[in-house]
């Protein structure tokens, strides 16, 4: 299983803040893919600016993922 | 280092004091404050609620003051963060820096911003009279933590 967080505009707009997702991904990537192809809402992913993370550290769309991960995908962070 | 994420407000001045207490080999603290402002992209701010991801927010923010201390000779160096609900006028955020001479400390804390606002996830949601909106990422921050990746210091 990996655990798939969403954050701020993305949690509202999905109205999920967390899930658990079955199966095996070769990247980010091809989970994001999994999650667009639900359609609706769920476009928010395909934005340009879309940051990811991998067990709590920022990485690229290109990171490896397994089992166990913990992700998350949210929009340009605005702290400060 | 010292980070610390938090909902309950603070005391700049207090801060600053603390990181030169019990360190006379200090001889320049600088401290950042950012506050909420009342006004925002030609919108009047009634308030602004700060959300983060519990566990990388810390993370990420010891990883840039661990790369700050290796780019800079830090005594100390110190973020805080709040999150949670604020009004206009509150501080936000501060980043102390530490050092025997100016510029390191002037610089540190330069780089600390500039990276806390790329890379540490904080996002901000302001409450106006039309609503409440999300705050979205500014390119100028995006350029102006770019500008460390090739300007290491000699």
């Amino acid at each position: 299983m990996i655990h798939v967080q969403y954050f701020a505009r993305y949690r509202e707009t999905l109205g999920i803040d967390a899930e658990q997702l079955s199966g095996s991904f070769a990247s980010l990537d091809a989970l994001r893919q999994q999650l667009l192809a639900r359609g609706g809402v769920w476009q928010v992913l395909a934005e340009a600016n879309l940051m990811c993370a991998r067990n709590q550290e920022l990485c690229s769309l290109d990171e490896a993922v397994s089992a166990g991960d913990e992700v998350a995908f949210f929009p340009t962070v605005t702290g400060g | 280092m010292a980070i610390r994420v938090q909902s309950e407000p603070f005391d700049p001045g207090v801060e600053v004091n603390a990181l030169h207490a019990a360190n006379v080999g200090i001889g320049a603290v600088v401290g950042f404050v950012g506050y909420v402002r009342d006004f925002n992209a030609g919108q009047e701010v009634a308030g602004m609620f700060l959300e983060h991801y519990p566990g990388m927010t810390e993370k990420a923010l010891a990883k840039i003051a661990v790369e700050a201390e290796q780019r800079w000779p830090l005594l100390r160096l110190e973020i805080l963060h709040r999150v949670g609900a604020l009004e206009p006028g509150e501080p936000i955020v501060f980043v102390g820096t530490a050092s025997a001479h100016r510029q390191a400390a002037f610089d540190a804390c330069n780089f600390v911003m500039d990276y806390l606002k790329t890379r540490a996830p904080f996002w901000k949601k302001e409450q106006g009279s039309a609503g409440a909106s999300w705050v979205e990422g500014r390119a100028s921050d995006q350029q102006a933590a770019q500008r460390w990746q090739d300007d290491t210091p000699s």
